[in-house]
């Protein structure tokens, strides 16, 4: 059937910030969708509160709001912008919930607006676990064992039926979060009462375990006239018990026979009509009786997905554009296939001939109170895919796309100890992110796989895999460098074993393997992804590495330019750089260059085949980049967008003699390191907080105290504030030093003075070398010591004189200048009674580049690529200026809600995972949207709960008048307290915690309390006071842990929702 | 234990890797199949006859070889070439390794070759003869000779070759129930070649099936009153299979229900007058979407022919039911006269996707409607 024509206009709701569980997979469904249904003449519309994505580019969508993701919002879209349909299927779990309360609320009805790629019906069969159940039943397939509770006592009854141990989760949360695995009856409780707080249905599923049963997924998509197929089976080398985003997943299914994969493929199809699923992308997930074969379905989502996207990596099928073009009508065999340029249909099962591998990434080091295990929480932030010949070589590509300081498969200890026994098996049977590594060094201490499979029920082919990657180390440990023949190096590499790796074996260094390497002319080849294991002819460049046989590559004449991507996202390093990257493949294509996209992250938009000319789906490691340059020759290579990633490669590029592109590499150099940049900031006069390194204690301990506290520590060269921490005095810096960080020579560490109540700005500049111009100024909103990445922020200041904006321009202009950059550099300053301090320099792409972009209606990135292959800013009519009257603000997104046991406080290490804007006439409705768009809600009135430290007691006479005209009643604990009352004002006073019952936390519990002003300082305080945070957070009581953060809730009270302004970004930057 | 292994191509290009299974050479024609599971199927298909059969899919051995996947009692293909082999198979229904499995059979197999690179040599080059040997057997320079030698498919009539020598009955029903046929209906199948999922298919759909050789004159079969003639998959080329044409000429002279697939299919064209011709690399997979004309649902098959029925050859009582998105080559007939179709792709999968066996359900209500007639 073809195009539908009773629709001419399609609202896409889009997912909103990156947290964990959702993340930039949906920006590249989102883009994939509208950039389909706009060349099919439809009117988009788009609705998405993160401007970090692809998607909200004013050129995707003809409408595009970055308003939140809430139903009132949506609805005053809809009240506007009249669309005739909303896809809601792929943003998520956001979008899906939030078209299931435009339904319930009847605005789809009172709108005349139409779902299409779902329907209430099949979200509500495939997401309502009792429902789910039924409908499994009426088809024959079986579920676990199970039961549904709205209650302890429903939980506590259903547990008995089912017996331990058992899975937890709660209905209609993303993740799974608040899920998990109960081995006895007090795990059971604490995880059901978290559960059913968290479900918006305050509704549990409590399945019988199937912990150790083989795992696997199947994405299906389906078509209006019910044509069914299977784009990729996924088998989780993790078996049942480990979240499958928290999983090492293979594709495709290894370990299944044809006909046990026909009935997972049939069963799948008979799910997808029995749930209802229409039109699109759904995927289903099963877990297989490793002794007997017996299959459970787990459950489906009706929607693209996280697998989606791995899938649409992994064969080359794009399922999300795919599934938007079904929802409008076509059917699959109306549609091509692109990959192999039109010459086949899209109603086929992509064939394929090679292994990938996805491995997640965790940020456990974030959370030292969390615990480091896996359960059926998805708890990774991040995963890299890679595609290989044979499952070694996939998999230890993917391991050394991992960023961790892994070159393979590595030993857990670095000095070639391994871990006892107990630690072993402990690790192996309650697992954590590194059991494959603890798998591997149980086969290096001579553990029979046996027992490591009945510990592990890592599946023995896999197990198999491991252990050959073992035995082969161990030749190599017994060979040399000298004794290598050309045949033994060739089949290593077919293994894919970096030649780190290789040289770490040998006791060597990676460039003397290169060598050898190229002089045996050992060299990888390139294979094409194709979708139809070479049957027919493709056109499309989408390509791996791998060694043994020919290569696919055949690399153009043209004028090319290589850019790295960002790899795979983690705090401090997520989405905004890949924007950037897909920025700077555009820009590059835009001026006549063929554009080489490498990067290793399967949930971007930079991975899509179709975005730049070639791509390259590989490790962004020395060895892979050079290999890759040495084939293409390209002109240049831009390592300023991908964040830390690339730019860890400016060393060993130049040595080769790589062109990069921008900025030099000893610019990075004259920034990064402490000495080098204190000549800088003195040679151009500016203010730095004064600062020192140190190499070891006692140096660290002397500095201190020369700097004088508080001061803030940190290790050198990171990112996103690792191990960043503020510290009072003598013994918290001993102890810092003594848990948190290692301080070497080689490592040293940075002790900063810092500036209590200072105001932290950002500040992004652009320059072709020539001309630089500031991108744009933005004002923290948190101080100066919250880490900028999770700070809210203002754009333009909203409280920063012109005197104190004209010396930071100046010396942004100065310092470009004498760096010599072209292309982007980010500065933070920090501005206390009209003194500007410089915190720090980056010659690179910032996090805050897409937020800026969004606002000013140019993509910084974009011009910046530009300016660095010698396109003047004033060819490019590059203009900075803000739209006027209107006010943007960035909030952070953090992931607290994933970690109970962490107290939510925000201090110098960034823990955020996304962000979200708000545009308002002013900064008070902006802040409030931002607020919003973040799911922080904000009470309108009611009580507010007080307790702040001694130095922020000042702000109470300026802060409590105004928060008790806004219509809130305070209570306070006693310093606080006494302190309003002798301003004159009416306090109730609370116990704290450590008081005596009753407390604030019993208050909060109960709902007495609807916002939280905490601030505190010193470790004792802040672990005394960290139950009032977790307990704020649980309740979804809007809790501010700053005095900055407090005066801007008072802007965002005097804005009234029913007054809010919805404007496009098309309307905005015209 | 693996050895030394060629794979020599008529062209004389040579691949060389590890030999596994049956340490000797063997001849035929080098195809590929891109299906990513079913490889005992695969092997145990008598339409493979005299194929070597090249594997796309990266890992090939992983459930080893279990009692119930076999299409036939034997390997028919000549050879294997896979890319990574498995000799540790985990699966809980494995018996034996591929590799013993291949031995047994006196099969021989080639791994750590490019696979990828001769599929595309196949793609561009169409199907070629070959020699896959191990080098403790014949010389690289013998085993180029010897695929040069091999005359290849065309002409070759492969389904006497492979067809049961006594007829037998066949009552049992597909993995996992295995469930025993009580339907009340029987059917004859005409044996060219035929895969075991054909008759479990026919019994659990049908009844229980006679399977008779493939030269079983007309006269015989007749005279037991069949309610329905199956005419089974097979090797080789169809043109010289005159016997059978004969044979189904008669029956549909009868008006008796004919179903035929694959070979069956082509044998069915031949004797309404249509012809047939070898294809380039023909239809090797799990993955072929293949169109219903009426209906135009698309079903995702299973294929694995290299010859075709030429649509242009086709009279006006045969019209055409399904074609493959593919390539637009023909994939099902149906005369309009009488009550016989069939299907060139293979609906009782086996290995690979399974919504097509809907057409056994059209045979069967074929045979119920002439049974009342």
């Amino acid at each position: 059937m073809p195009k539908r024509k009773d629709i001419s206009s399609i609202l896409i709701i889009g997912a909103g910030p990156i947290i964990i569980g959702q993340a930039c997979e949906f920006d590249y469904s989102g883009a994939q969708a509208c950039k389909a249904l706009k060349e099919e003449g439809f009117r988009v519309i788009l609705v998405n509160s993160n401007p970090a994505t692809i998607m909200t580019d004013p050129l995707l969508a003809d409408a595009t709001y970055i308003e939140p993701i809430h139903w009132e919002s949506v609805e005053k879209i809809i009240e506007k912008e009249k669309p005739d349909a909303i896809l809601p299927t792929m943003g998520g779990q956001t979008a899906l919930n939030t078209a299931l309360t435009l339904d319930k609320k009847g605005v789809l009805k009172k709108h005349n607006v139409i779902l299409i790629g779902a329907n209430r019906t099949a979200i509500d069969k495939a997401e309502d676990r009792q429902l789910f159940d039924e409908t499994m039943q009426s088809i024959n397939l079986e579920t676990p064992a199970s039961g549904i509770a709205h209650s302890m006592s429903d939980a506590l009854e259903v547990q008995e039926k089912i017996g331990f141990p058992c899975i937890i989760r709660p209905s209609f949360t993303m993740g799974g979060t608040g899920g998990g695995i109960a081995y006895n009856i007090s795990e059971f409780k604490s995880i059901c009462e978290k559960g059913l707080e968290l479900s918006p249905t305050n509704e549990l599923l409590i399945d019988e375990s199937l912990i150790g049963w083989k795992e696997y997924e199947m994405e299906v998509v389906r078509d209006c006239e019910d044509n069914c197929i299977i784009v990729c089976s996924i088998e989780n080398l993790d078996p049942m018990g480990i979240h499958t985003g928290d999983s090492t997943t293979i594709a495709p299914a290894q370990t299944l026979t044809d006909k046990e994969y026909q009935i997972m493929r049939n069963a799948s199809f008979k799910i997808l009509r029995e749930i209802g699923v229409d039109t699109g992308g759904s995927n289903v997930q099963f877990a297989i009786n490793p002794d007997n074969g017996k299959m459970v379905v787990i459950e489906m989502n009706p929607r693209v997905s996280r697998s989606s996207a791995l899938a649409s990596k992994a064969t080359g099928f794009p399922i999300a554009k795919v599934a938007a073009l079904l929802s409008v009508g076509y059917t699959l065999d109306e549609l091509k296939n692109d990959i192999t340029g039109g010459l086949t249909p899209a109603s086929f099962e992509p064939s394929i001939d090679y292994i990938v591998t996805k491995i997640p990434k965790f940020a456990f080091e974030k959370f030292p109170q969390a615990s480091p295990k896996l359960t059926t929480q998805m708890k990774s932030v991040g995963e890299v895919m890679s595609i290989g010949s044979n499952f070694q070589e996939s998999f230890q590509k993917a391991l050394c796309s991992m960023e961790e300081g892994l070159n393979g498969l590595n030993t857990i200890n670095n000095d070639g100890s391994y871990p006892s026994d107990d630690e072993i098996k402990s690790e192996l049977t309650i697992p954590g992110p590194k059991r494959i590594f603890y798998v591997a060094d149980a086969i290096r201490k001579g553990w029979d796989l046996n027992k490591i499979y009945s510990l592990t029920k890592i599946d023995f082919w896999f197990l198999d895999q491991i252990n050959e990657i073992v035995d082969i180390e161990k030749e190599l440990k017994k060979a040399s460098i000298s004794n290598l023949s050309r045949e033994y190096l060739q089949r290593i590499k077919e293994k894919g074993f970096s030649d780190n790796r290789i040289a770490e074996l040998l006791d060597t260094n990676e460039s003397e393997i290169r060598q050898l390497r190229k002089m045996n002319n050992v060299m990888p080849i390139y294979r094409r992804v194709d979708t139809c294991a070479a049957e027919f002819a493709t056109s499309t460049c989408y390509m791996y590495s791998s060694y043994g046989g020919n290569c696919e590559s055949l690399p153009s004449k043209n004028k090319k330019i290589l850019v790295l991507g960002s790899g795979p996202n983690r705090i401090g390093q997520g989405i905004e750089f890949d924007y950037c990257c897909v920025h700077a493949s555009m820009a590059m294509q835009e001026e006549g260059y063929e554009s080489i996209m490498v990067n290793c992250n399967p949930e971007t938009v930079s991975t899509d085949y179709d975005v730049s000319n070639r791509l390259y789906f590989e490790p962004i490691t020395a060895e892979k980049i050079l290999d890759i340059i040495d084939i293409e020759k390209p002109e240049g290579v831009v390592i300023q967008f991908g964040g830390q990633t690339p730019l860890k490669l400016a060393n060993v590029l130049s040595e080769n003699s790589v062109n990069i592109l921008g900025t030099n590499v000893d610019a990075i150099d004259r920034s990064e390191d402490r000495e080098r940049f204190q000549e800088l900031v003195n040679k151009l006069n500016l203010k730095q907080p004064s600062n020192a390194t140190a190499k070891n204690v006692e140096e660290a301990l002397d500095k201190a105290d020369e700097i004088g506290f508080p001061i803030v520590v940190r290790p050198s060269y990171v990112l996103g504030g690792r191990a960043m921490q503020l510290v009072n005095n003598t013994k918290e810096l001993k102890q810092y030093l003594n848990e948190a960080v290692e301080v070497s020579n080689s490592k040293p560490i940075l002790l900063d003075s810092y500036l209590t109540d200072a105001i932290e700005v950002d500040v992004d500049v652009v320059s072709d070398g020539k001309n630089i111009e500031i991108g744009g100024i933005l004002q923290h909103i948190e101080q100066a010591g919250i880490h900028s990445g999770d700070s809210a922020c203002s754009l333009p200041p909203y409280s920063l004189s012109d005197n104190v904006q004209g010396i930071m321009k100046k010396q942004a202009i100065d310092i470009a200048k004498e760096l010599e950059v072209i292309g982007l550099m980010n500065i933070q300053y920090a501005v206390k009674d009209e003194n500007v301090y410089i915190i720090e320099v980056n010659p690179r792409a910032s996090r805050t580049v897409p937020f800026i972009s969004k606002a000013i209606g140019q993509s910084l990135a974009k011009v910046a690529s530009k300016a660095m292959i010698g396109m003047s800013l004033t060819k490019q009519k590059f203009s900075s200026e803000l739209p006027k009257d209107l006010s943007f603000v960035k909030e952070a997104v953090m992931p607290f809600d994933k970690f109970p046991h962490v107290d939510p406080i925000l201090g110098p290490e960034m823990k955020s995972t996304g962000e979200v804007m708000g545009i308002g006439p002013n900064f008070g409705e902006a802040y409030a949207k931002a607020q919003k768009g973040a799911n922080k809600i904000l009470r309108r009135s009611g009580v507010v709960f007080i307790s702040v430290k001694q130095s922020d007691k000042k702000y109470l006479d300026e802060f409590v008048p105004e928060i008790i005209n806004a219509g809130f009643e305070i209570v306070a604990t006693s310093g606080t307290s006494e302190y309003i009352q002798k301003l004159g004002y009416n306090v109730s006073t609370i116990n704290k915690v450590t008081e005596g019952r009753p407390h604030v936390v019993d208050s909060l519990l109960n709902n007495d309390i609807d916002l939280v002003i905490n601030t505190t300082e010193g470790s004792q305080s802040i672990e005394d006071s960290a139950s009032i945070r977790q307990s704020a957070l649980r309740n979804k009581i809007f809790c501010t842990t700053t005095m900055f953060g407090a005066f801007a809730i008072i802007d965002a009270l005097k804005s009234k929702e029913e007054n809010w302004t919805y404007s496009t970004l098309q309307e905005i930057n015209n | 234990m693996s050895f030394k292994a060629i794979l020599a191509l008529e062209d004389g290009s040579v691949f060389y890797g590890k030999g596994f299974g049956k340490e000797k050479y063997d001849v035929g024609e080098l195809v590929f199949n891109t299906s990513m599971t079913g490889y005992q199927e695969i092997m145990t298909d008598p339409s493979y006859k005299k194929q070597i059969i090249t594997f796309t899919h990266p890992h090939i051995g992983n459930t080893g070889i279990n009692e119930e996947d076999n299409e036939s009692k034997t390997v028919h293909a000549s050879g294997m070439v896979v890319k990574n082999f498995c000799e540790k198979p985990s699966n809980w229904r494995s018996k034996i390794t591929l590799g013993e499995f291949l031995e047994k059979n006196e099969v021989i197999g080639i791994s750590d070759v490019d696979t990828r690179a001769i599929t595309s040599v196949l793609r561009e080059k169409g199907a070629m003869n070959c020699c896959i040997a191990s080098l403790s057997v014949i010389s690289e320079k013998e085993a180029i000779a010897k695929a040069k030698e091999f005359l290849g498919l065309k002409g070759m009539d492969l389904a006497k070759v492979v067809s049961t020598d006594t007829e037998y009955n066949w009552n049992e029903g597909v993995w996992p129930h295995n469930s025993k046929s009580n339907n009340e209906y029987s059917v004859i199948a005409y044996d060219y070649g035929i895969k075991e999922n054909i008759l479990r298919l026919l019994s659990d759909h049908i009844g229980p099936v006679k399977v008779v050789n493939a030269e079983t004159p007309f006269d015989e079969i007749i005279k037991q009153n069949p309610k329905g003639i199956f005419l089974s998959n097979g090797p080789g080329d169809p043109e010289p299979c005159d016997y059978a044409i004969e044979n189904i000429k008669k029956f549909l002279e009868k008006k008796i229900p004919i179903f035929g697939i694959c070979l069956g299919h082509q044998l069915l064209a031949l004797a309404g007058g249509a012809r047939t011709y070898k294809m380039k690399f023909g239809h090797h997979g799990a993955n072929h979407p293949v169109q219903d004309m009426i209906s135009k649902d698309v079903f995702i098959t299973s294929q694995n022919h290299g010859f075709a029925v030429d649509e242009s050859t086709l009279p006006k009582n045969i019209k055409v039911t399904h074609i493959s998105l593919f390539d637009k080559s023909l994939q099902g007939i149906e005369f309009v006269d009488r009550p016989a179709f069939s299907f060139q792709g293979h609906p009782e999968a086996s290995p690979g996707p399974q919504e097509i066996q809907i057409l056994f359900e059209k045979f069967s209500s074929m045979i119920k409607d002439y049974a009342k007639a």
